[in-house]
């Protein structure tokens, strides 16, 4: 097996009194796939914005090739600039058009020149199918367009890593598979995916590995063929056959 | 009342001039002291949202910040908590008869609007940072930007769009007091409508004339400042990028099903 990209040990996340992350070990390599699911509260959303610094864990430590991004001397910005993110709500700039916000980070962190920036840009934006939008800005554009160019802008500054966080659940429901697609085809193309989401047949089909998670710990971890067909655990099992009831 | 009309001739005959260089006066004052203000209220702003890393910054930075943001802090108060005319007779008299330093009532004048401006601006500019989505935020942190990356391509040109109307209040409320700088000797509008209607003893005329050009300087200024505002807004049509030109000559699209009102939907 290669060496991981991400190991993380002992990760715990309180806010106030509330323990949210509770002693997470958990790993991701090179190429995989792996999707976390689990009930609303669970600790999702924490463990992937631990994971990107936008939180401070409390404890415990994140390997990124082999050295703490937790400890001290590490500045976050410039490990947040090799790892992607995107999110629920896409965060695109809304001062910015489509191919702006997919060149600024270009430009301004990795210094590229601008016509690099730009043909770099033009190919991701192409490749979601959003090329054709390059002057509209983000509130011109619908929920599933969004997404793609936030998609673009992350795969722009090309990161080791993408992580995205629930990316169809703001969407109306035709709008989630166009960017269902474009995530299937990252997979395929070998992008190490760390995802979060409530599509359980995407998870089932694309992921090299599925994490459920409940109440703040990692509560099962396997093949998906393993977690949906035949889950070890009682509260894995209680969660999809809740799921698969609605 | 045809000795009205004929009170507002002579006034704007005798005095046409003065009036006119007053006005000339306000307008300056209030342009300079407006935009220093802003200057000085983005300046403070700015430094009022640094945010804070308990972990990585040193004890020293934050000790800097925190005395820095005290003493930014005790400035707005005082010069928001005070009349810009007690202000000026302060600073004025204050630098000379303390510091020994003559600033010439043009300094003085340009120095106290745009120190009394910034005051304001300063809490607008907070505000108007605060206002941005955290997710904008994050967006740029997520792709490796750092804080003055962020404020300065992300949230500043976004709170900059937010505050215009702010900004247009602060210069017309400035076109209307700098008429207390008369107190260092100022020669503004309220100036020359005082010379003037002192020497005619046509108080009327001569206030119906300043209330005409202070409200056309104020109008002036708001209209402008709603072009500037929609003309920040960008187009509310977008050029669909294609490499059919044909296409583009039939000219520019609107996507079918969206318009611009109509942002998310959760
Ligand atoms: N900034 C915060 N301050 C305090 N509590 C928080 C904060 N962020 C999250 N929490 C709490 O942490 C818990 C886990 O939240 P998290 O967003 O990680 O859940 P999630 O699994 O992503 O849920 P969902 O599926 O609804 O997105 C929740 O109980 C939430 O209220
Ligand atoms: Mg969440």
């Amino acid at each position: 097996m290669s060496e991981p990209i991400l190991q993380i040990n002992h990760l715990s996340k309180s806010f106030g009194a509330h323990e949210v992350l509770k002693d997470i070990d958990f790993h991701v390599c090179n190429g995989d796939v792996t999707t976390i699911i689990g009930a609303s509260g669970s600790g999702k959303s924490t463990l992937l914005r631990c994971i990107n610094l936008l939180e401070e864990p409390t404890s415990g430590e994140i390997l990124y090739n082999g050295s703490d991004i937790t400890a001290k001397s590490v500045d976050p910005a410039s490990y947040r600039a090799k790892v992607g993110m995107v999110f629920q709500s896409f965060n695109l700039f809304n001062n910015m058009s489509v191919l702006k916000n997919c060149m600024i980070g270009q430009t301004k962190v990795l210094k590229r020149s601008k016509e690099e920036a730009e043909a770099n840009a033009m190919k991701f934006l192409k490749h979601v199918g959003m090329d054709p939008y390059i002057h509209a800005k983000p509130a011109q554009l619908s929920g599933g367009m969004k997404q793609r160019v936030a998609i673009a802008r992350a795969l722009a500054m090309d990161p080791e890593i993408l992580l995205f966080d629930e990316p169809t659940s703001a969407l109306d429901p035709q709008m989630v598979g166009e960017v269902l697609a474009v995530m299937r085809d990252l997979a395929k193309s070998g992008m190490t995916m760390l995802i979060v989401t409530h599509e359980m047949a995407f998870a089932r089909d694309v992921s090299s590995r599925v994490v459920f998670m409940k109440d703040g710990v990692i509560c099962e971890d396997g093949a998906p063929e393993q977690i949906f067909g035949n889950p070890k655990e009682e509260a894995t099992k209680e969660f999809l056959a809740r799921f698969m009831n609605n | 009342m045809p000795s009205f009309f004929e009170n507002i001739a002579e006034l704007l005959q005798r005095y046409g001039m003065t009036y006119l260089s007053g006005a000339g006066t306000t307008l300056l004052i209030s342009l300079v002291g407006t935009f220093f203000g802003c200057v000085i209220g983005f300046l403070v702003g700015i430094v009022q949202t640094i945010p804070v890393d308990k972990k990585r910054d040193s004890k020293f930075k934050r000790v800097i910040l925190a005395v820095v943001r005290a003493i930014l802090r005790a400035y707005v108060e005082i010069f928001r908590g005070t009349p810009m005319i007690v202000q000026a007779v302060f600073i004025y008299y204050g630098a000379r008869i303390v510091f020994g330093i003559n600033m010439g009532m043009w300094t003085a004048a340009f120095f106290i609007v745009s120190i009394n401006t910034g005051a304001y601006m300063a809490e607008t500019v907070r505000g108007g940072i605060m206002s941005i989505d955290v997710g904008q935020t994050e967006g740029a942190k997520a792709i490796g930007m750092n804080h003055l990356q962020t404020m300065l391509y992300v949230v500043l040109p976004q709170t900059f769009r937010v505050i215009i109307p702010q900004i247009g209040n602060n210069y017309i409320i400035n076109i209307k007091d700098t008429s207390v700088l008369s107190v260092i000797s100022i020669t503004d509008l309220f100036f020359a409508h005082k010379s003037a209607a002192g020497a005619l003893y046509t108080y009327f005329e001569s206030a119906t004339i300043v209330m005409v050009i202070y409200l056309t300087m104020t109008l002036v200024t708001s209209f402008l400042l709603r072009m500037l505002e929609k003309k920040m807004g960008g187009s509310d049509h977008y050029d669909l990028a294609t490499k059919d030109t044909l296409a583009l000559t039939s000219g520019t699209y609107n996507f079918p099903d969206k318009k611009k009102s109509e942002v998310d939907h959760k």
